[in-house]
């Protein structure tokens, strides 16, 4: 078996799912350059 | 696939933010430093532990129930924790978080491993590496994350116990993303216009498949052991240290690094951290394996031989060698289940990387104990600046030849440890269907 037997588009789902993990994880670089700026700024 | 692998390993890499708590714990439980690093800590032996020995039954049982499992128990240690706060019970924080919560660990993070690389046999490395690289990413989430609830909630036990309550909570949720969209790929699919290469009589990825029992039994297993355990520890050392060493490191010069600036620096190593667990794991896929590694303990050395030639003369130098060297101790950790699939096959990888993580543990215990040790002894000494730091840094050079050497050893496993063919066919036959399997 082979990717062409693969289920029909689940379009939807997969952008619900990486919006699930990809908000919370941008949220936390966001975070993250915050910091990083103070090491050649402070 | 990717986003149900993410979900669950997001969550659990917060794990690396639970120094956020220490502080809070200490202040409103009466506790040492020491004591309220015993959940991580536990956690962390627990995870090592749960991953060896629950390996087989994440096999046998699937991606599915070993999520559900992960969840269950990751969320119940937060909430016994919270229990334990609430009843001024710091020993419920240690087993809630430390055991029921080490659990989770360890189960969630070799639960989507082995069918993240049967969904994508043709780039196993990339594909491990955005997993593991979640487990890098799920500080930089739980880190803001639990400190601006715990500055929300207020003083007192109640805002800890109210946090670790909402972290339960809002992580059981979160991971069911993973319970709910985790699929194992019918037996024999691959990806269009995939064809499998034909094994060659040197080849490092074998055809074959290796059960967990046997890999035990092979110098490979024992090889690639040591190969985790001295990449793992290089890294740790300057992780562990990373604030303190580089204000150390540039103490006496015009320009020392302050408090901001060094957690400025922690945080471009988690950067570091993060990204090398999916660069480099994916460049694997196109460099192989054992080269890859080479790269990581080879250049590693170099890179620690650079920070402790040029001490304190450069700070660009000293930043850029140090994320270098931790990008490769994040690489090291994706890299593995690739390695490991090229030379067992994907028959119980799973259960093998969960006994291989054993090295982790011992890793973790390794690293910070020669780098505090000799820290400490030098300082006694009258050592100040990259003095602090010097023999330390040799020492990791010499560890990371070793496991270049032991890396230059890793030869493909003898066909005698490889299952039986027939038992192969027997499987499939047993395991083969259409549609995708959901367990």
């Amino acid at each position: 078996m082979n990717a062409e037997s693969t289920p029909p588009n689940r379009t939807a789902l997969l952008v619900f799912g990486w919006a699930w993990v990809g908000l919370p994880f941008a949220y936390g670089v966001y975070a993250l350059v915050q910091k990083v700026t103070l090491l050649f700024a402070g | 696939m990717p986003p149900a692998a993410l979900a669950v390993h997001l969550s659990i890499g917060q794990v690396y933010a639970w120094s956020v708590f220490k502080s809070p714990l200490e202040t409103e439980m009466g506790l040492s430093g020491t004591a309220s690093a015993l959940p991580f800590q536990l956690g962390i032996v627990m995870l090592g532990l749960s991953a060896a020995f629950g390996g087989t039954l994440v096999e046998r049982n699937g991606p599915r129930w070993a999520m559900f499992v992960a969840t269950a128990c990751f969320s119940s240690g937060f909430l016994i924790s919270a229990l334990g706060v609430v009843l001024g019970q710091y020993w419920l924080v240690v087993l809630g978080y430390g055991a029921v919560g080490g659990i989770g660990l360890g189960i969630g993070y070799i639960s989507p491993v082995s069918t993240l690389m049967k969904w994508f046999p043709d780039r196993p490395g990339m594909a491990t590496g955005i997993a593991i690289m979640g487990f890098g990413g799920g500080a930089l989430i739980a880190s803001p994350w639990s400190a601006g609830m715990l500055s929300a909630f207020g003083d007192g036990r109640g805002a800890i116990a109210q946090s670790f309550l909402v972290h339960g909570l809002v992580y059981a949720v979160f991971m069911s993303l993973g319970v709910f969209l985790v699929r194992v790929p019918p037996e024999g699919w691959r990806p269009r216009g995939w064809v499998p290469a034909e094994k060659a009589a040197t080849s490092m990825i074998t055809t074959a498949n290796v059960s967990a029992r046997n890999a035990l039994r092979t110098s490979q297993f024992w090889l690639l052991w040591g190969v985790l355990c001295l990449n793992v520890t290089a890294g740790i050392a300057i992780l562990e240290k990373a604030a303190p060493m580089i204000r150390n490191f540039f103490a006496a010069t015009a320009t020392p690094v302050g408090a901001g600036a060094a957690a400025g620096f922690v945080a471009l190593l988690s950067l570091a951290n993060m990204a090398g667990r999916f660069v480099w794991s994916s460049i694997s896929d196109l460099v192989g394996r054992k080269n890859v590694y080479r790269l990581y303990l080879g250049v590693g050395a170099l890179l620690y031989l650079v920070i402790a030639l040029a001490g304190d003369t450069s700070l660009p130098v000293f930043v850029l060698s140090a994320m270098l060297i931790i990008s490769f101790y994040g690489g090291g950790f994706s890299t593995i289940p690739a390695y490991l699939k090229d030379l067992f096959g994907t028959y119980q990888v799973g259960a093998i990387h969960g006994r291989l993580l054993t090295a982790w543990s011992a890793a973790g215990i390794l690293g910070p104990l020669v780098v505090n040790a000799i820290a400490d002894a030098q300082e006694r000494a009258g050592a100040s600046g990259p003095q602090l730091y010097a023999l330390s840094l040799y020492i990791m050079i010499g560890l990371l030849i070793v496991g270049f050497t032991a890396n230059e050893l890793v030869r493909p496993v003898d066909p005698k440890h490889h299952e039986p063919v027939a038992d192969d066919e027997n499987r499939e036959r047993h395991e083969s269907g259409e549609a995708e399997v959901e367990r």
